[in-house]
This record gives C-alpha cells, sequence and structure tokens, in this order.
C-alpha cells in the first residue's frame, strides 16, 4: 500500500497507535472469509458430545458410507433409522456388527436376528476396514446429528445432497456482502461512539488543545482519529480495500458460475444407484452401452430397464412409472447431472476404453449413492489437471507404440496424457 | 521463372485499378458497418464508447442471476432403443441423389436418426464424388416451407383419406368419359417408379406420361435417332480421349453429368513428376459464347457467337472429312481461331479423339455424330450400347402437351416433380390454361408455380425419406433408402398413384418386388434376400452386362443436316445476341430455394445471390455499359432487368444470363433473387433452344451492386501466388514453372525457406496435411458446399456478401492471365478478351510458421502437435489481429450471430433447418474468428477408432470434407508422417517437382502444398524483350 506519510513531527507519536486501530481494522476485513469458512465445521465440533469421538470425521465416513440406508433420525430409509443407537448398544457391539453383521446375526444375537428379520432378510454391507475410532466417529456424529436433525426433520431426504457444496466455490455472495456490511456498520458504530466521547470529553476538559499533549488522551486520541479520517491516503487505501474485497467476492463467485459440484436433483424415477450398481453389483456397462463406444455413456433407454424389471418388483410404484413411460409412448426425461458446456467435447471410449479409467475416477463412488450427484467439478482447470498427471493406458495398443518409443528416447519421464498433445485446444475445442 | 512474372488477375477491377478496389485491398476488412446501415440489426455493432459501463453492469448482474440456478437440462432416453442405433455415434445409409435427370450415388450420415452430410459413395463405378447440388440436396431435406400435408385448393387442413377418396373417384370418372390424363415428369431415373406409371396407366388407359427436361438434350437423342436409329443419349468416356473439342458443352459444369465427365477428364489431366510419373496429358478445345468452368479449363478456347455454333460445327467437320476420307458437306465454312489446329489434333488422335455439343438441335448432333464416326470415337470415347438415362424429355411431346392443354383436350394433369410454368418458356401460357383443366394434381413439396395452379396438392416427401431406384446408365442400378423416418404427413407419389390405381401401396414392397422380378436376374443368382440386402447396404449393382462398347456405323442424312445448319445459322451478325446458361449451384432453379447453394459463388464470374447480364469489355464499351449497370434485356416482347457484369472471354456480342433464378413460389431463400429467363428460351425446329438469337439492351439508368467474392480478400500484392507452365516445359523440367525465391544474404543468395526466425515443430505422431493438384481443380465449388454442411458455416446473404462477410472456410479463387508482360498493355487487352483461367481452392494453410498464431492476444490460435493450426473460438475475444496477420485471408469474422436471427432468415433461424447443423462441430457465435479446421473433429474420430481398436490409423480412414466431395480428387489429406500415405507418396514424387507452398518467400511453411497447373499448349515464341523480363 502506497500511503504517503505527509504528517508532522507534532502527531508522528501517534502514528503508532492509529496504525495498530488501522491495521486490526484491516485484519477484521481480510478474516470475514475465513470466518465464513469455519462457521460450519466449527459449530457441528462444538456441538460434539464430550465423550464420543470424531464427529467432524465420523460425519464424512457416514455420508460416504451409511447414509444411503440409514437416516440419523429414526426414519427407515432400506436399514432402520439409527437415532439413539449408541444407547440401545454398547460399543463393542455396534463395532463388531458393523464390521461384520451377519457374524453377529450368525450367533444368535436375538437383537440382531430380530433386525434382520425385521427388514426382510437385507444383509447390511460390511465394513471390515473401519477402525474403533472411525465407528465411534461415526456414532458420536449421529448422536450429535440426531440432535440437530430433530426440528428440521420435516424438511427432511436433503442431508445427502447438502454434502458437496462445502469444497466447492466458498460461500454464497450473499452472505459475503452481509458480513462486509456488518462489518461496516460496526466501524460505522465505532467511529460514532469515539466521536462521542471525543466531544464529551471536550466538554470536560474545555477547550485547551494547544496544551494537548500524552495527559489528555482522549482528545489526542479524537483530534488524531479526526485527521487520519480526513487523510486522502488513508480514505483511498479504505476505499481500494474495499474494492479489492468486493472484486474478490465478485471473482470467486465468476468462477463458480456453472460449477455445479455436488449436484444432486430429484430424478423423475428414485432410482438408486446404490442398489443396483452397489449391492446388485450390476456392471456399468450393463446399463450404460455407449460408455466403450462413443461420445455419450448412454442413458438407458427404458427397454433395458425391462430386462429385469419385467419380472422383478412391478409392483413397486416406481417401476410402475416406467411401465406408465412405455404404454403412453413417453420417454422418462431424467435430469441431466454432468452437464458440460457445448463448446467441449468430450468422449466416454476414449476416457474409459482407451484410457482404462475406472468409472469412479470421475462420477465417484456411484455405487454408493443413492441419489445420482455430481462429485467432481467438471472445470476445464480438473480436466486439464489429470491430463497432466496421468500416464498414458498404452498397453497393449499399437497406437502408441512409436509415441512410446521415442518418449522413452527423450525422457525418463512416463509418458503423460500432456506429453502427447492432451492439453491442446482443438483436442476438445472445435 | 518466367511464369512468375505472368500478370495474374482477379477481376476487371484489379486490371483497372479501379478505386473501390485499391482501397478495399489495402485494408484488411471492408468498411465496418455504419449504425444507419445496420440500425435494425442486432445491437454491439454501434456500441458507443459510454455505453460501456451499461453493458458490463448488466453482464455482471446477468452473471450473478445466472449463478443462482443453473438451467436444468434434461437427458431423454429412447423408450425403445432400435438396434444398431447408438446415440452420439453415426451411421450411414448408402442411397441414390436422382433429382430431374441429376445423378449421384451417395452416403448419407446420420446422427441420432437424422441425416446430417452426404459424401460420395465409393463403391459406385459411374458417379464420382458429389455435385455442390448433391451435397446442398440435404439441406432441402430441412427446407421449412414444404407444405405439411395434402392441400386442396387452399384447405391444408384436408386428409389424405378425403383427397384419396375424390382423387380416385374424379379419375375414374374421367377416364370413364375416355378424358385424356397426363402425367408430366423431368426425367425420372427409376425403373420401379415407371413401373408404377405403367400400373396407373393400365388401370386409367386413357393415360400417357409426357417427360421433359428443363435444360434439355433432346435433340442429342434425336440427332443419335437419325444417325444410328437408336434414340438414346450415349456414355461418353472422356477419360479415354487425348483430344477433346467441347463446343457450347460445358461437360466439367452442367452439360449432362458433369460428376462423371470431370473424373474422367481429370484422369487425363493428372500428371506425375516421378520418373515413371504420367508425362501425357490430353488437349482440350473450347468453342462458346460465355466463359463457362469447361472453357476455363481449356487449353485453347475460342469464343464464338451463338449464330455461328453450327458453322463451327460444320467447318470442324469438312476440315476433318477432308483429310480423313468422310462426306462432304455444304454448310458454308467459317473461320475461327484454334479451330484448323483442333481438327488437326482431332486426326492426328483418332480413335482417341470426342467431340461433344450441347447445342440442342439435330441437325448440328448429327454433324457431331458424323464427326465422332470419322474419328473412331465409337466404340472408344463414345458407347451407343450402354445408353445413358439423365435426359429423357422429350421437347416435342411438350410442346404437344401445352398445345393439348390450350385446347382444352386434357381432363386430368398428374404432375410429377416437374415446374414447367417456371421452367418452360411457354410456362405463362400453361399457367393461363391450366386452371381450366378439369382434375389436376401435384407431388410437389411445395405449393410452386405450377404446383399452385393444381386442384390438389399431394405433397411427396424428400428424397432422403423415400425409398426408390434408379437406372443411370443402362444395366448399373442403384438404391433410394429412407435415411429419416417421414418429417411431415407426406407421401411418396409412387404410393399416391398405387393408391389411386387400387393396389398395394407399400412402395418398398413393389421396388423390392420389382428388383425380384427385373433385376435380380441380372446379377449373379443365389438367394434374393442375400442380394437385396447386398444391394442395400452397396447402393449400387451392376449388372454382369457390362457391354463392350462396339463401333456404330454412321447412318444419318448428313446432307439434309448440313442444309438445315445452312438455313439456321450465320457466319456474322451484327446484332447483341443471347445465351442462356446454367448456373453451376443453383442448375435449372428446382432446387433454387436453398441458401447454400444461392451463396455459393458462380465459378467463373463468382457472384452470387443473383443472375446477371454477361458481357465482354468490348462490348459494354460499344453500349456505354458499366460493371452493375441495371440493363433492360429485350426479345420478342419479353424483357427482364438484370445487372451487368463485364465477364473476360465473353464473346463480343452476346450476353449470357444464367437460368434457375427469378422464383416467384419457391420461398425465402429463393423469391425474388435474380430474374428468370426461362421465356427467353426459343425452338429451332420443336427444340428447346438457348441461344435464342438478338435481344436488344438498354440502360435502365439504375445501378445494382454485385455479391462478388473474388477481389475481396487480397493476397497482399504478392507476385508468385500461382504457378504454372505448359507441358512442353514439364517434360523437359517437372520444376518447370516453379517460382523459388531466393534471399541475398552476406552468405550469398539461399533458398527463402532457409532463412528462418522459428524453431519449427516436431511431431511426433501425425502430420496431418494436404497436397492440391491445381491441374485436376476444375473450380466446380462442390467442396465448399459439402465445407459448409460439415462445418455448420453459416449463410450471411446478399448484402453480407456484397460488405465482403461471406463465411466460407473454402474459396475458390479464380485468376485470369495472360502470356503477355506486365508492361505489354496491348497484350493485356487482347488478354482480356480471352484470357487464361486458373482455379486455386484456398483454405487455411496451416503454417508451421504461423502469423496468425503470433499475433493473437489471448492464444486462442495455437499451434497443435498434429500440424494443424487451432483456432479456438471460447477463447476468441475478437480483435482480429490474426486475420490482419493472415498472408492468405482465409480467416473468418463473425460480425454478427447468424443463428436464430431474423434478419439472417436461412436454415439457422428455424428449428427445421437447424436439424441439419452437426453436432460434433460448434456453432460459433458473433464475435469470434474461425477458419478451416483441416476437419479436426474426423480426424479425432479416425483417431479414436483406431485406439480403440488398438491399431494405428490407415490412410484414407479418415478424409476432409472438401477432398471427399471432390470428384477429381484434386485433394489429397493424409498423414505426412506415414510413409505408405497418398499424399506422403505423392509429396515424394513431386518435391523435386510441381510441389509448391504459396508465398514460399515469406516462409511460412504450410501443412498444405499445391502442385503447378500445367496447360497443354504448344509454346509460342515469345517477343525477345518480354523474355528479358523474366
Amino acid at each position: 500500500m502506497n500511503i504517503s506519510f505527509r504528517m508532522n513531527a507534532e502527531f508522528r507519536s501517534y502514528l503508532s497507535y492509529s496504525r495498530i486501530l488501522f491495521t486490526i481494522a484491516v485484519a477484521l476485513l481480510l478474516n470475514v472469509q475465513n470466518l465464513a469458512f469455519a462457521q460450519d465445521s466449527t459449530a457441528t465440533a462444538a456441538a460434539a458430545p464430550a465423550g464420543g469421538g470424531d464427529a467432524a470425521k465420523g460425519e464424512t465416513l457416514f455420508k460416504n458410507n451409511c447414509a444411503q440406508c440409514h437416516a440419523v433420525t429414526d426414519e427407515r430409509v432400506v436399514g432402520p433409522g439409527l437415532k439413539g443407537v449408541s444407547s440401545r448398544h454398547d460399543f463393542a457391539w455396534l463395532a463388531k456388527w458393523v464390521r461384520n453383521s451377519q457374524a453377529v446375526i450368525a450367533s444368535g444375537d436375538p437383537y440382531a436376528v430380530k433386525i434382520y428379520n425385521e427388514y426382510s432378510k437385507a444383509q447390511m454391507t460390511s465394513f471390515p476396514n473401519l477402525s474403533d475410532d472411525d465407528i465411534k466417529g461415526i456414532f458420536a456424529y449421529v448422536d450429535q446429528a440426531a440432535t440437530a436433525a430433530a426440528p428440521a426433520a420435516a424438511a427432511g431426504g436433503g442431508a445427502v445432497a447438502a454434502g458437496g457444496d462445502a469444497q466447492g466455490g466458498g460461500p454464497s455472495d450473499l452472505f459475503v456482502i452481509v458480513l462486509v456490511a456488518l462489518v461496516l456498520v460496526m466501524i460505522l458504530v465505532l467511529g460514532v461512539l469515539l466521536v462521542i466521547v471525543s466531544l464529551l470529553s471536550k466538554a470536560v476538559n474545555g477547550d485547551e488543545s494547544e496544551v494537548a499533549g500524552k495527559k489528555d488522551f482522549m482528545t489526542n486520541l479524537s483530534n488524531s482519529l479526526k485527521r487520519i479520517s480526513m487523510d486522502p491516503a488513508i480514505r483511498s487505501a479504505t476505499l481500494w480495500i474495499f474494492v479489492l474485497l468486493v472484486l474478490k467476492a465478485t471473482l470467486d463467485g465468476a468462477y463458480s458460475v456453472g460449477v455445479q459440484q455436488g449436484y444432486a436433483p430429484k430424478q423423475p424415477i428414485s432410482f438408486s444407484h446404490k442398489l443396483h450398481a452397489g449391492e446388485y453389483k450390476i456392471d456399468c456397462n450393463y446399463c450404460h452401452t455407449g460408455v466403450n463406444r462413443g461420445k455419450s455413456a448412454h442413458i438407458p433407454s427404458a427397454n433395458i430397464c425391462m430386462n429385469c424389471h419385467g419380472v422383478i418388483k412391478k409392483e413397486s410404484p416406481e417401476i410402475q412409472k416406467i411401465y406408465t413411460s412405455i404404454e403412453n409412448n413417453q420417454p422418462i426425461e431424467w435430469v441431466r447431472v454432468h452437464n458440460l458446456p457445448d463448446l467441449a467435447y468430450f468422449n466416454h471410449a476414449q476416457h474409459v476404453n482407451v484410457g482404462g479409467l475406472e468409472c469412479q475416477s470421475c462420477h465417484g463412488e456411484v455405487e454408493k449413492m443413492e441419489v445420482i450427484q455430481q462429485r467432481s467439478s467438471l472445470t476445464m482447470g480438473w480436466c486439464i489437471d489429470c491430463h497432466r498427471k496421468t500416464e498414458v493406458n498404452t498397453k497393449d495398443n499399437q497406437y502408441y507404440d512409436k509415441l512410446v518409443q521415442l518418449h522413452a528416447s527423450e525422457s525418463k519421464e512416463a509418458l503423460k496424457v500432456a506429453d502427447i498433445g492432451g492439453l491442446e485446444c482443438s483436442k476438445c475445442h472445435y | 521463372m518466367e511464369n512468375t512474372n505472368k500478370r495474374y488477375w482477379r477481376g476487371l477491377e484489379e486490371l483497372r485499378n479501379d478505386e473501390k478496389f485499391v482501397k478495399d485491398a489495402a485494408s484488411e476488412f471492408a468498411a465496418e458497418p455504419t449504425e444507419s446501415q445496420y440500425e435494425s440489426l442486432i445491437d454491439g455493432v454501434g456500441t458507443h464508447r459510454r455505453d460501456f459501463l451499461k453493458v458490463l453492469g448488466f453482464g455482471m448482474a446477468a452473471v450473478s442471476l445466472a449463478a443462482c440456478e443453473a438451467p436444468v437440462k434434461k437427458a431423454i432416453p429412447y423408450i425403445n432403443k432400435p438396434e444398431g442405433e447408438f446415440p452420439t455415434i453415426a451411421n450411414w445409409y448408402a442411397t441414390t441423389y436422382a433429382e430431374n435427370g441429376d445423378y449421384a450415388s451417395i452416403l448419407v450420415k446420420t446422427r441420432e436418426g437424422r441425416p446430417v452430410k452426404i459424401e460420395p459413395n465409393s463403391l459406385s463405378k459411374i458417379s464420382a464424388g458429389t455435385s455442390a447440388r448433391a451435397q446442398a440436396s440435404l439441406l432441402g431435406l430441412y427446407d421449412n416451407e414444404k407444405l405439411r400435408g395434402p392441400k386442396k385448393g387452399e384447405d391444408t387442413k384436408v386428409s389424405w383419406e378425403t383427397v384419396d377418396k375424390e382423387i380416385t373417384q374424379q379419375l375414374t370418372q374421367i377416364a370413364g368419359n375416355g378424358g385424356a390424363i397426363r402425367i408430366l415428369s423431368q426425367t425420372i431415373l427409376s425403373p420401379s417408379t415407371k413401373s408404377v406409371i405403367a400400373d396407373f396407366t393400365s388401370k386409367y388407359p386413357t393415360t400417357t406420361h409426357v417427360v421433359y427436361d428443363a435444360n434439355s438434350s433432346s435433340a442429342i437423342l434425336k440427332g443419335n435417332e437419325i444417325s444410328f436409329g437408336k434414340a438414346v443419349l450415349p456414355s461418353y468416356d472422356f477419360g479415354k480421349a487425348k483430344v477433346i473439342v467441347g463446343i457450347e458443352a460445358d461437360f466439367l459444369g452442367t452439360w449432362i453429368t458433369p460428376d462423371t465427365y470431370s473424373k474422367q477428364y481429370g484422369e487425363t489431366r493428372a500428371l506425375g513428376s516421378g520418373k515413371d510419373g504420367k508425362k501425357e496429358m490430353s488437349r482440350h478445345y473450347q468453342f462458346e459464347a460465355g466463359l463457362s468452368v469447361t472453357g476455363s479449363n481449356a487449353d485453347y478456347r475460342s469464343a464464338i457467337k451463338p449464330s455461328q455454333v453450327g458453322l463451327v460445327v460444320g467447318s470442324l467437320y469438312k476440315k476433318v472429312a477432308a483429310k480423313l476420307g468422310g462426306a462432304s458437306i455444304s454448310a458454308p465454312s467459317i473461320e475461327i481461331p484454334n479451330l484448323d489446329k483442333a481438327a488437326n489434333d482431332l486426326i492426328a488422335a483418332k480413335g482417341q479423339a470426342l467431340v461433344v455439343s450441347g447445342v440442342n438441335d439435330p441437325a448440328v448432333q448429327v454433324v457431331v455424330n458424323a464427326l465422332n464416326s470419322l474419328l473412331g470415337s465409337y466404340g472408344t470415347t463414345i458407347n451407343l450400347d450402354k445408353p445413358a438415362n439423365y435426359r429423357q424429355g422429350s421437347d416435342i411431346a411438350m410442346n404437344q402437351f401445352i398445345d393439348d392443354v390450350k385446347g382444352g383436350k386434357i381432363a386430368g394433369v398428374i404432375l410429377l416433380g416437374a415446374n414447367p410454368v417456371y421452367d418452360h418458356p411457354r410456362g405463362s401460357e400453361l399457367a393461363a390454361a391450366l386452371p381450366k383443366v378439369q382434375f389436376s394434381v401435384s407431388f410437389n413439396d411445395r405449393a410452386d408455380e405450377t404446383s399452385s395452379l393444381m386442384k390438389y396438392i399431394c405433397p411427396a416427401p424428400h428424397y432422403l425419406e423415400s425409398w426408390n431406384d434408379a437406372e443411370p446408365l443402362a444395366g448399373s442400378f442403384s438404391l433410394v433408402q429412407p435415411t429419416i423416418s417421414h418429417i411431415f404427413s407426406t407421401r411418396q407419389a409412387q404410393e399416391s398413384l398405387l393408391k389411386w390405381a387400387g393396389q398395394p401401396s407399400d412402395y418398398h414392397e413393389y421396388v423390392k418386388a420389382y428388383w425380384r422380378k427385373n433385376i435380380f436376374s441380372l446379377g449373379a443368382g443365389g438367394d434374393f434376400e442375400a442380394f437385396w440386402v447386398k444391394s442395400l447396404h452397396d447402393g449400387v449393382f451392376d449388372s454382369n452386362s457390362t457391354a463392350i462398347a462396339s463401333g456404330a456405323t454412321f447412318a444419318g442424312d448428313i446432307n439434309a443436316a448440313s442444309a438445315s445448319i445452312a438455313k439456321t445459322y450465320k457466319a456474322a451478325s451484327t446484332g447483341i445476341e443471347l445465351v442462356l446458361f446454367e448456373n453451376v449451384g443453383i442448375g435449372n432453379g428446382a432446387t433454387a430455394n436453398n441458401p447454400w447453394l444461392q451463396e455459393l459463388p458462380e465459378p467463373v464470374t463468382k457472384a452470387c445471390w443473383d443472375n446477371h447480364a454477361c458481357v465482354s469489355q468490348k462490348t459494354a464499351t460499344d453500349l456505354g455499359l458499366a460493371q452493375g449497370d441495371v440493363v433492360k434485356v429485350e426479345s420478342k416482347g419479353k424483357s427482364v432487368e438484370v445487372p451487368v457484369i463485364i465477364q473476360p472471354g465473353q464473346a463480343n456480342g452476346t450476353v449470357s444470363i444464367a437460368i434457375g433464378f427469378g422464383r416467384e413460389k419457391a420461398g425465402k431463400s429463393a423469391n425474388g433473387v435474380g430474374k428468370n429467363v426461362y421465356p427467353f428460351a426459343t425452338s429451332i425446329g420443336g427444340y428447346l433452344s438457348f441461344l435464342p438469337g438478338e435481344v436488344v439492351i438498354s440502360k435502365t439508368g439504375d445501378t445494382r451492386e454485385i455479391a462478388q467474392t473474388q477481389t475481396h480478400n487480397t493476397v497482399m500484392n504478392r507476385k508468385s501466388v500461382l504457378q504454372e507452365t505448359v507441358l512442353s516445359h514439364f517434360q523437359k523440367d517437372p520444376q518447370a514453372g516453379r517460382f523459388i525465391p531466393k534471399i541475398p544474404t552476406s552468405e550469398g543468395t539461399v533458398d527463402a525457406t532457409d532463412l528462418t526466425l522459428w524453431n519449427g515443430h516436431k511431431y511426433k505422431n501425425h502430420s496431418w496435411g494436404m497436397v492440391i493438384d491445381l491441374n485436376t481443380c476444375f473450380g466446380c465449388g462442390a467442396c465448399v458446399v459439402s465445407c459448409q454442411a460439415e462445418n455448420n458455416v453459416p449463410v450471411v446473404g446478399r448484402q453480407e456478401v456484397i460488405n465482403s462477410r461471406e463465411m466460407h472456410w473454402i474459396r475458390i479463387d479464380r485468376y485470369y492471365s495472360s502470356d503477355a508482360d506486365v508492361e505489354d498493355l496491348r497484350g493485356l487487352e487482347i488478354a482480356s478478351e480471352n484470357p487464361e483461367v486458373t482455379f486455386q481452392p484456398m483454405l487455411c494453410q496451416h503454417c508451421n510458421n504461423a502469423p496468425c498464431e503470433t499475433v493473437c492476444p489471448v492464444l486462442a490460435t495455437t499451434h497443435s502437435s498434429e500440424g494443424l493450426n487451432q483456432m479456438t473460438y471460447n477463447r476468441c475475444v475478437g480483435t482480429r489481429y490474426c486475420a490482419n496477420n493472415c498472408p492468405y485471408k482465409v480467416r473468418r469474422f463473425n460480425w454478427f450471430k447468424y443463428f436464430d436471427n431474423d434478419n439472417f432468415d436461412y436454415n439457422f433461424n428455424n428449428d427445421l433447418g437447424k436439424m441439419v447443423i452437426n453436432p460434433d462441430v460448434t456453432v460459433r457465435s458473433r464475435g469470434v474468428i474461425e477458419k478451416c479446421s483441416m476437419c479436426v473433429h474426423r480426424i479425432q474420430e479416425a483417431k479414436l477408432t483406431a485406439k480403440k481398436e488398438r491399431r494405428r490409423i490407415v490412410d484414407g480412414e479418415v478424409n476432409v470434407a472438401c477432398a471427399s466431395a471432390c470428384s477429381t480428387g484434386a485433394i489429397t489429406f493424409g498423414d505426412m508422417n506415414d510413409p505408405e500415405s497418398r499424399i506422403s507418396k505423392i509429396l515424394e514424387e513431386e518435391r523435386e517437382g510441381r510441389a509448391f507452398h504459396m508465398l514460399e518467400e515469406i516462409n511460412v511453411r504450410p501443412q498444405l502444398s499445391y502442385l503447378t497447373k500445367v496447360r497443354n499448349k504448344d509454346v509460342t515464341a515469345k517477343p525477345a524483350e518480354a523474355k528479358e523480363h523474366a
């Protein structure tokens, strides 16, 4: 900051003081965003019951592994609601159940058998890899969330979807603006208060400004504040800081335009990937027939659904929607989750067939998603980043033979996508 | 290097140094639009500086609004996915383009069930490449102005059932009363359709089928009947000819089946510089009035007046007959430059010679036949045993039909894809008489000039929605299969006819049954279903009866023909004579409502969106005309007002005007564009003549700007743009005519290409490039339309073309030149009377040292690791620096948003028209530069296919849109890193021969090479001083 000090020696003594004030103001302003970021996690952490594990970690684990089947309330999803579960069972039992529920049932534990039968003998996925701490964390989160969720339970359903935003583009614009406005109001109030104080002190001391010194703190303070507020350098600096902050907020906002990370819209049929891909382990290719062939992975046509649902679960109201669609000759209008802008060309076959990538690399753990959600940001930076890091799948592919040879003669590094033109514009834009 | 001093000019504007030309040549972009001029056009053009903040503010608000909620997009799968149909993966179907006798066997690329591109079918032995019209026929499918269903009078709500009931009733009644029914069509190539007509006729026996052609070849059929007793159109083989003489026959542009002829002709023009390369080429003489595409490519061209054409044929015959011992004829002789030479060359090439004439006069055709017979062409270059079906019309029958309608002798008229009110000179007579006919129905797709006079219109679907077949040459068949289900409530004409004849109306089954009965037996036998499926897959079927061409004995009455010629033609005339000609893009005007064709510059005049009166400089001076003057052309009570183009090469005392314009009821793109000149056509002994004789030309005082593209893009006044030589020089030195620029340095003179500031690029994987052979590019413009279709190039309209803002990614530059020296003013004056013409396709050269790349401030244009100069639209901010710095002037700026914009009401402005958009190529928005991408999407697709199959790309697997459409193969595309590719082999052979880079002296090292143009001319000794300049 280019503040020119044109003050008289007389006032130099006040300088250090005013500088401190100034720094505090700036720091306050700059911290607004950090505070805003911190809000979610601190709030939840603070509410965690003292005895349990790390609820924050537990939340992540819960959302990734459990939320598809269990609610934190007593609502039934696929499995039972978990509200108050840690008070019903001791930790050892719970841990055993989580790691291998079938073993508990096989051991003849009456409660386990009861639950098993009650939920039409649906097996719960085993999580043998979770540590004690992890499991403690999960239940800490469940307890804490159950209390928090109780009043808001009516809203329901949205718990899964909300998760993604936190890692996204930061807090909303409105939030930042409100905070900035609040800070400004606070500064104004502070200023007014200081003015009042100085006026009062003037009234008490009379007009003795000539002998003002360190003895008369309040007068000096008010004078120096006045001067500071009149100083064009300080004024312009404040203005600049304000402008820069607004600019930064705008830019952040602009960068997140069109980025739909975490987007998990409600679909016309509540199709569960968790059930199909996760539990029944149906191969992605079975429905997404285009993934090895071409640009689009294909949203399966209704006749693919009918391969199984011609027999299975015909009576379910969700499946009935497919029947209705076929009868009325009206295709199902799914909501597109992964949207690339028209100017970008992406081809599934290149990545899956040729590159040998797993679907999960970009789509996240689809097999665990009840409602399909956009896990990756799908920004150009995200694409480029991967192209820089990823090695080309050259194995048994004659197309790359010459390239591999040439590369090996020039470099010891592995052949990355970026090395064969993977960062060039017209690979994706034409 | 004498050729580099040859003077080239792009138009008379340049030769004369017109003020406007000089001004435009100096600036990259023609004048920017003024506010008043474009007030009604979209915003942005007139943005004031002070508006900037407003726009900025709005933009910010819009962005924050947009951030609130992204629009919900739907993904809608099939309910029941058809087998073999994969979204985003193209399917290809073989079918046939057969419209009014034009024929091309094609492959149609469909995406998600809609056709998006037409490519030539390489399995066809008959058609080669695709013409501009065949390419553009795709857009005809998505013409928004077609009828949506049947129409009775003005009632468009009528149902098919009602129409069928009423029509059947009326037909029965008419036939019962013995009333005459006429089915009127242009040439029909389909044997099945003819069979349907026969079935219809047997139900209603008073029916007769009348066939005519708008641009008739009726006299050729008659001539062959007189000469050989066969009323057929022979199949010509230009490929076997060493000497070709064309007399008013534009066989590379519009005559009968130009694509096939171009391919054959191209084979005789191709050369190779290598040791074993082909060093011989055909010699081509052309005698014509207007400068045609064919005349432009001739080695010797002579301008003649239409009134002389019969005598030219006669004199040529006399000269040849005198030496080869033919019967002598009495027609007066005429001396025309090059005629003696042509006769001598023909005689020398006996058995390998071919004379063709497009004059629709049986007498002329009989003499041409006699001439060809003398030259031994029958059995070699002409085959009467495998006749062509492209033109079957009979002018006599058509005249009789019109007389009958006028005389009230016809009770029912069925119009099968013809529009005689527009495209016949007696159209107005017909228009007056047709409404009086008791019953009339049209199968045309819209209420055009003729159909709107009919009682019913039963619209037939586009050929891409139809089943059909075709027999272009006797014994060679092809199939038409639908590539999309019917877009509107239309029904094929054949189905309608069958229905009214009380037969099962499934035309698909009908064609199949016809093939089972009549065509299957011509094949190798076996299982019919297998034969049918194979024929459908291949699109074509050639019967085994490949008739070996046998000679034919001329038995015509040449004296009668000669007498007729002596009567009709005269050696000298003083008046201005009119020539009607077919425009390469618009053709006979049947498909004029096609903005791609309207915007395709006519190859020679380079003018579009209008027809013009082409006159020579001398005639213009005599009449006091200047380019752009609107003149009134009058003859026998008929007149049109058209603007003048001063056309070098046009015969003095003649005026050429294109047919196919001046439609009134075709649709937005065609209505009122140009003037209809069909009414000027006359008849010679009942045969339609496009050489109607003398007209009166007078100035109206108006002027009209001409949308002419040639002088739009300057090439910065360089001297070495074109490189050409003559055959004898080439035979001695393959590098003849090459201009190898040298640059003097402190270490002596070096090649310009040896000096560089650049590091160059290394292409490890592919190095895509093109070679364009100027010797086999005839300038037809098929590549331009093919590129337009492939790359979603917008149509900008007449006014924008005038403003130099056409968007074509590839253009064909047409240069005039003469042997005269630059300072030989007298020589230049002679040259402009009959210049040599060279065509040069110009597109992004994909420079390795690209001048555009260095000046882009935002890196929107960059170089790829495969040799492509990439253009990234989403990065471009529209500074246009790149276009400024491009030495080839191939970059195009989007001055406007050309889609969803009522000011550009073409195919991008309606939902149906937008179906033609190639989903793999971005539709560019306003404010960005675009240019040839070397079809990078096709390259990417082919690479992916290869990678999926774990192999390298095979040469020929990927081709660019321009190259694939070319019937002569003038453009070769491929990977220069692959030593086995065709392009590598050509370059290996030609590197020390004809290959050159354009503007080599600036050393931008393009990925594109050209091969020098070679003319088969005798070297005339030049004046000594001219050589000194070289």
